[in-house]
């Protein structure tokens, strides 16, 4: 049913891409996140949730449409339904059935519930597209409790040391949890790229808690011994040199890993991720009980081969996914 | 454990100094006299030997996580480093264990005479009930090799600030020989052991690079120039009849050089000397792969003796009749050393020569003969200076002679470990053998974070080969690569060898085509 084309996956029967990388008719969109919602195609479809995200992201007037989790519409006799990915907001596996056959595309998934996106559903299928950015088993994260409070304790730490805590994470996703799991310690300061989609969470109804958006071109001392959430891309730029006394803190799965954390130099490293770890790859492709399983970006060849070691046919696929996270290598 | 693994994690989160040295501190108020004295150790190169085989504790880990050998090979490659690696395969511990530093030492150190059997016990055990970070310093503890976050010499500072000390005074008292349950650690840092011992060094002075133009340094007359030579720098001891040899690295080398320690023995009366160990055959200094060759051997055959002869470059005196004398100028300190070879002399003891030119012309044509005698380059070392503690900017300066360069491209890359491991660091490159490519130098220094990301994405994107910790890229970028001598090599494929290669620049202007050619290369050889 899928063919895999320099364009992106390609639904034949059906006659549309999934999150394809170059401009095309029809796109099937898993979630916001610019590696796999790309400008340019003449339609899109994606969950309710994820229009707003890809209105601002790309333009106001593309042509969207959104539809629920579960719910089916046919497409050249390929019925195409939605299912929650957990990843971040709007998150959504892509179910395809065609002539009893059935395909899941997972784009990006986790199996933690972060209390902010709708929590992953399995869905069997014989077909199975999975992901593998940390897709070895040195990546084992712990609970979305036992990290929070330790991010707290690191905040207040500062607090009480007289320094403003920095942390970086991804604006779409990484951000919001941040602020969840430091809701009522102090203000939040965001920059203005979270702003813009903190405005897209509670378009679609998540209550985030309270927060300021900075005006970085202003005099930011009234920031200090503050609370401020900003993208990785601001990591090395000038703007972040004008907060007073800060501390920061890098909050990305990669941080489970010494040598990155010390590559970056930063205070303090959170391995906190929007992405399933080790076991919940495993477990995830284990309860779809698909016959075949694709690898997309990430540990792609590792990860196929140790699938097909514990007897699960498994092939690397090569994709354009994840480049987003090459280029700013925290955005995970 | 916890104070020390508090130290542990804020050393490695933080790159700032002062952020350093304030976790040394809290940790010199906070941890026990014994925990001191082996944070001491270990973090001075004095460590107990490794008394559980990695290869074991690789395969506990292996069968304690369930995973493969190769998944394994594929962590480490992505960690770089075995002990964290072995510490976030394993499950989540259950419990918790808390010895503080010097119980674990010394239950680690117990663990010599015991059977693989029960060594197995015991690290699985540690596993089970320690949490991740401690877990991590556990297997950095038995593997004897801990290197963490922080130089020797921001902890001498750090010791030194909290007993309001002089730093040059700290580092002499803590080198040498020392047993932990002969010392308290506060006598120790403050001197109080470095009379009785005679094998005691002292710091090495140590020059900058010159970066400056040569005749900027003012009046020639005021320099006293020496050649720079490619060997072993070493101190040589001699107090009351005992015999030491110290390498630049604090180890002590003494017997790995019988003819040097035998020499040391005949001359009379007490001092401490800083020279270059060489390889000297019939008055030429041989090149440094043939003193290599003599090197980290338990044993030295009297052919190798025979076949590889050295000798003692004499460049400088500390201590001369038991008084120290390096706050003498240089000039009053060779006077002395020039006096005692000359009267005592002796076939393996040489002075370092003194270069005389009329102008610093003449010195620039010196310089760049300097290969063709094995030497490196030149050493500059103001006549009035004092024979300093570590570096110092402004008294001596080395000056080395040009590296030689080539254009070669990149073919195999591999991660790196510890801060730059999730990247391809480490570069395998080759130049033209005809049509074919033939490899002739691994590198890893001389880009910037920002290139070996950009590297990094692009031996991601034109991964030939897939497995493995290598990959195999297409041979598309370009770098040129300097290197500071060339010699004929039967272990290279290429047939010559490279010392101290690194990339100078990535050469996105030029193409694999453009590359030199390993005929064209072999002509540099001398």
């Amino acid at each position: 049913m899928l063919k895999f084309t320099n364009k992106g996956i390609y639904c034949v029967p059906g006659k549309f891409y999934i999150d394809p990388w170059k401009p095309v008719d029809y796109a099937v969109i898993t979630h916001g996140h610019a590696d796999h919602a790309r400008w340019g195609m003449k339609h899109y479809l994606c969950h309710h949730f994820t229009v707003p995200i890809l209105k601002s992201r790309i333009a106001e007037t593309i042509d969207v449409r959104g539809i629920g989790y579960n719910e089916t519409i046919t497409k050249n006799g390929v019925k195409i339904s939605l299912h929650p990915a957990g990843h971040i907001i709007g998150s959504a596996q892509i179910r395809l059935e065609h002539k009893g056959k059935v395909v899941v595309i997972s784009g990006d998934y986790k199996v933690q519930d972060d209390g902010l996106s709708t929590p992953i559903e399995i869905v069997k299928c014989h077909e199975f597209i999975t992901e593998s950015t940390f897709g070895l088993p040195i990546y084992n994260w712990k609970s979305i409790l036992q990290i929070n409070a330790e991010l707290q304790q690191w905040v207040l730490k500062n607090q009480s040391d007289g320094k403003t805590s920095v942390l970086v994470g991804y604006s779409l996703g990484k951000a919001q949890r941040i602020m969840k799991a430091l809701e009522g310690i102090g203000t939040l300061h965001v920059h203005y790229s979270i702003g813009k989609l903190n405005e897209a969470y509670e378009k679609a109804g998540v209550q985030l808690p309270e927060y300021n958006v900075v005006d970085f071109r202003e005099d930011v001392k009234y920031l200090d011994k503050g609370i401020v959430i900003v993208p990785p891309a601001l990591v090395d730029s000038n703007v972040l040199r004008k907060i007073p006394n800060k501390a920061d803190a890098i909050c990305s799965g990669w941080m489970q890993v010494r040598g990155a954390r010390r590559w970056r130099s930063a205070d303090a490293g959170f391995a906190i991720s929007d992405h399933a770890d080790w076991n919940g790859l495993l477990d995830t492709i284990k309860a779809t009980e698909a016959e075949k399983v694709y690898v997309t970006h990430g540990q792609t060849a590792v990860f196929a081969k140790y699938l097909n070691e514990i007897g699960i046919y498994a092939e690397e696929l090569k994709t354009e996914f994840g480049e987003e996270e090459d280029i700013e290598t925290l955005t995970s | 454990m916890r104070t020390f693994a508090n130290l542990i994690n804020a050393l490695d989160s933080t790159n700032k100094t002062n952020q350093k040295l304030a976790a040394i501190e809290r940790f010199l108020n906070e941890a026990s006299e014994s925990d001191k004295l082996w944070f001491l150790s270990l973090f001075s190169g004095k460590r107990p030997k490794r008394s559980v085989n990695t290869q074991l504790m690789k395969q506990w880990a292996i069968e304690q996580a369930n995973i493969p050998e190769w998944l394994f090979r594929e962590c480490y490659a992505s960690v770089g480093d075995l002990s964290e690696t072995i510490s976030l395969i394993l499950p989540e511990a259950e419990t918790q264990i808390d010895h503080d530093l010097s119980e674990w030492m010394d239950l680690i150190i117990s663990l010599k005479d015991k059977s693989d059997e029960e060594k197995k016990i015991f690290v699985l055990n540690a596993w089970q009930n320690l949490p991740y970070l401690e877990r991590f310093i556990f297997n950095k503890l038995i593997g004897g090799s801990f290197r963490v976050g922080v130089s020797s010499k921001s902890l001498i500072n750090a010791i030194s600030r909290y007993y309001q000390l002089e730093p040059n005074e700290v580092s002499h008292a803590i080198m040498g020989e020392w047993k932990r349950d002969e010392v308290s650690f506060e006598k120790l840092v403050k001197g109080e052991y470095a009379d009785t011992q005679l094998s005691k060094p002292y710091p090495f002075c140590l020059a900058y690079a010159l970066e400056k133009e040569a005749d900027d340094l003012g009046n020639l007359e005021d320099w006293q120039i020496e050649y720079k030579w490619d060997g072993i720098r070493g101190q040589f001891i001699k107090r009351e009849g005992e015999v030491f040899i110290w390498s630049r690295g604090q180890e002590l080398v003494t017997d790995q050089f019988p003819e040097i320690k035998k020499a040391l023995l005949e001359f009379e009366g007490d001092f401490v000397l800083d020279g270059e160990i060489l390889a000297v055959k019939n008055n030429q200094i041989l090149n440094f792969s043939e003193l290599q060759k003599r090197l980290n051997r338990k044993n030295i055959s009297k052919k190798m003796l025979e076949e590889i002869p050295i000798a003692v470059f004499a460049y400088d005196l500390m201590e001369w009749k038991k008084i120290d004398i390096r706050q003498q100028p240089m000039t009053e300190r060779r006077r002395i050393l020039e006096d005692f070879l000359a009267k005592q002399p002796n076939a393996h003891f040489k002075i370092s020569e003194i270069i005389k030119v009329l102008d610093w012309n003449a010195l620039i044509e010196k310089r760049s003969q300097a290969r063709t005698i094995n030497s490196e380059g030149l050493m500059l070392k103001h006549k009035s200076s004092i024979y300093h503690t570590g570096r110092k900017k402004g008294d001596w300066w080395k000056w080395k002679i040009d590296p030689m360069t080539i254009d070669a491209v990149l073919i195999y890359a591999q991660k790196g470990s510890g801060r730059r491991s999730g990247y391809y660091t480490d570069y395998t490159f080759a130049v033209k053998d005809g049509d074919k490519l033939v490899t002739i130098a691994k590198a890893y220094s001389g880009l910037t974070d920002k290139e070996i990301q950009e590297v990094s994405r692009f031996v991601n994107k034109n991964a030939i080969e897939k497995f493995g910790p290598v990959r195999t890229v297409k041979p598309e970028l370009v770098f040129e690569i300097a290197f500071e001598g060339i010699g004929f090599s039967s272990r290279h494929k290429s047939g010559v060898a490279l010392r101290f290669p690194r990339i100078v620049r990535w050469r996105r202007d030029k193409t694999v085509q453009e590359i030199d050619d390993i005929e064209e290369i072999k002509k540099m050889i001398n």
